[in-house]
């Protein structure tokens, strides 16, 4: 069953229309990621699903439940949130408050203390600098913090926006294994990446966005081998 | 000894308005010039009740559920439907709302000032020197409210959901936080913060009119700019600073005619050796 649906999604900034009628699902346990370049539209589709930007028209279902106009505060009560773009930790909170925050919407003390450990034992660098403010990590680290303060409300769909940007090619696997990981305890993810390569190579299907529209969609697979995706993504 | 008492207790009050500023300007970037006259519309309260019953403490109550409240109605009606629009729209709406407060209390209360007897404190001596008990307890209780707050801030779940917010809305949505619901809660301790504010200075000046709150609100907010604005250590220490100077200038005779020009003079100085204040912290740009 079809986890996150969208159907015909319409976005406009001012008279400028971002999104012209975008469909996909996302499957429960998979990996599915969206590819385009730059002001394809893909930051817009997440915000849009997290309900940070307004939707002009089609409608976005969680679950069953449509959730097109609900706010997004209400949105990650219901088991969905997002590592956004640019990572947003919040550079003025130690890492352990970032963490705390990540668990907002969790009334169990002694669970969210479980949880907060446990992170620092998945992320060492983080356990080390519990107590550090965030702002002073480095890249690799906050993007760290911004994966781990996500899963602290344990998420049944994880939408990551650009995780491996700015990162040095070590530090790109180790998010792409991250991801691999959460998969495998669960979590459907929807990726948003410009590493094509990698995105491709993670997920389980993928669809390629072209100035807010559609283009192509199959396995990840698939669209490695694609003409048109190799030409533009792939370098070749 | 008594000039920086009565400094430290005037600061007292600068600093709790100066709360309410830079906490409304820190998390929700707005500049609610409004706020001066809820310490006008908390001294009208204490006023009324104080006619009605007679009771002090029952009249402080009242007057910081009227604060309160009003805070919470002026931002959801007169803030929130413009969340999104210019900053220059806001401060003009926050004028607006500052006149309309002002011309509401003209209305039900009349122009004139109007008396408020408050229970005489007095005064009480320690080690041979005569103190005021209405500084003394607007320095106690002044005290332990800031820091309530502070502890308030940064120790429970609301208050860093309110750093949280002040920081970065957008992200702070994707903690589950409702942005909407913490804006809300911080007019409404500004509010009451103001309240307390209205009362101690009723304790120093017993009278109140429609146009009470603008000078002290001007006070506090120049506070908090020199604290810089968004800090709440910076606001009580900013307000403490005015207060102190305001007296201690107006103790000296050659200087005490020139006491707001020197305590806004204190702010152009400031702004050009530190632009955000002297605790104000420095955004980072994102690229």
């Amino acid at each position: 069953m079809a986890l996150l649906e969208i159907k015909d999604l319409h976005v406009f900034y001012g008279v400028i229309q971002a999104l012209k009628g975008i469909d996909f699902t996302v499957n429960e346990g998979e990996i599915v990621t969206l590819i385009g370049a730059n002001g394809a539209g893909k930051t817009t589709i997440m915000q849009s699903i997290m309900g940070l930007i307004p939707v002009h028209s089609g409608s976005v279902h969680y679950d069953g439940q449509d959730i097109t106009k609900m706010p997004g505060h209400k949105i990650v009560n219901l088991g969905m949130t997002q590592v956004p773009e640019g990572r947003r930790i919040f550079q003025e909170l130690t890492v352990y408050e970032n963490l705390l925050m990540g668990a907002y919407t969790g009334k169990d003390k002694a669970q969210i203390k479980r949880d907060i450990e446990a992170t620092c034992t998945r992320f060492p660098r983080l356990g080390e600098r519990k107590n550090q403010i965030a702002g002073t990590l480095s890249g690799g680290e906050q993007q760290m913090l911004a994966m781990g303060r996500a899963m602290m409300c344990h998420p049944k769909l994880l939408m990551l926006d650009e995780p491996s940007m700015g990162l040095s090619p070590l530090l790109v696997d180790e998010v792409f294994d991250i991801i691999k990981d959460f998969r495998d305890n669960g979590t459907t993810i929807l990726l948003v990446e410009q590493n094509a390569n990698k995105a491709l190579d993670v997920c389980d299907r993928a669809y390629v966005l072209e100035n807010g529209k559609i283009v192509l969609t199959g396995t990840g697979e698939e669209l490695a081998q694609s003409d048109l995706v190799k030409k533009a993504y792939l370098g070749g | 000894m008594n000039i920086i008492l009565d400094g430290l207790g005037l600061g007292a009050i600068y600093a709790l308005i100066a709360l309410g500023y830079t906490m409304v300007y820190g998390i929700a970037k707005l500049l609610n010039f409004a706020h001066g006259d809820i310490i006008m519309v908390g001294a009208y309260a204490i006023l009324t009740m104080l006619n009605m019953t007679g009771n002090p403490w029952l009249a402080v109550i009242v007057s910081v559920v009227v604060c309160t409240a009003a805070g919470i109605i002026i931002e959801r009606f007169a803030y929130r439907p413009l969340r999104s629009a210019s900053p220059l729209a806001v401060l003009i709406t926050a004028i607006g709302v500052s006149y309309f407060l002002q011309s509401l209390a003209q209305l039900i209360f009349g122009a004139k000032s109007r008396p408020v007897t408050l229970p005489a404190l007095g005064n009480i001596t320690i080690f041979g020197a005569s103190f005021s008990v209405a500084t003394i307890v607007t320095l106690v209780v002044g005290a332990i409210i800031m820091a309530a707050l502070t502890l308030f801030v940064n120790f429970t779940r609301t208050g860093r959901a309110m750093q949280a917010v002040s920081e970065d809305k957008g992200a702070a949505q994707l903690m589950g936080i409702n942005v909407n619901r913490i804006i809300m809660i911080t007019f409404a301790i500004g509010s009451a913060l103001a309240a307390f504010a209205s009362l101690f200075y009723l304790m120093q000046i017993p009278a109140t009119s429609p146009t009470l709150g603008s000078m002290p609100g001007i006070k506090a907010f120049t506070a908090a700019v020199i604290g810089g604005i968004g800090s709440i250590p910076g606001a009580m220490i900013g307000g403490v600073l005015l207060g102190l100077i305001e007296k201690i200038c107006l103790s000296i005779p050659v200087l005490s005619a020139y006491t707001t020009a020197i305590e806004f003079g204190l702010l152009i100085l400031i702004l050009l050796v530190k632009p955000i204040g002297l605790l104000g912290k420095k955004r980072r740009v994102k690229v």
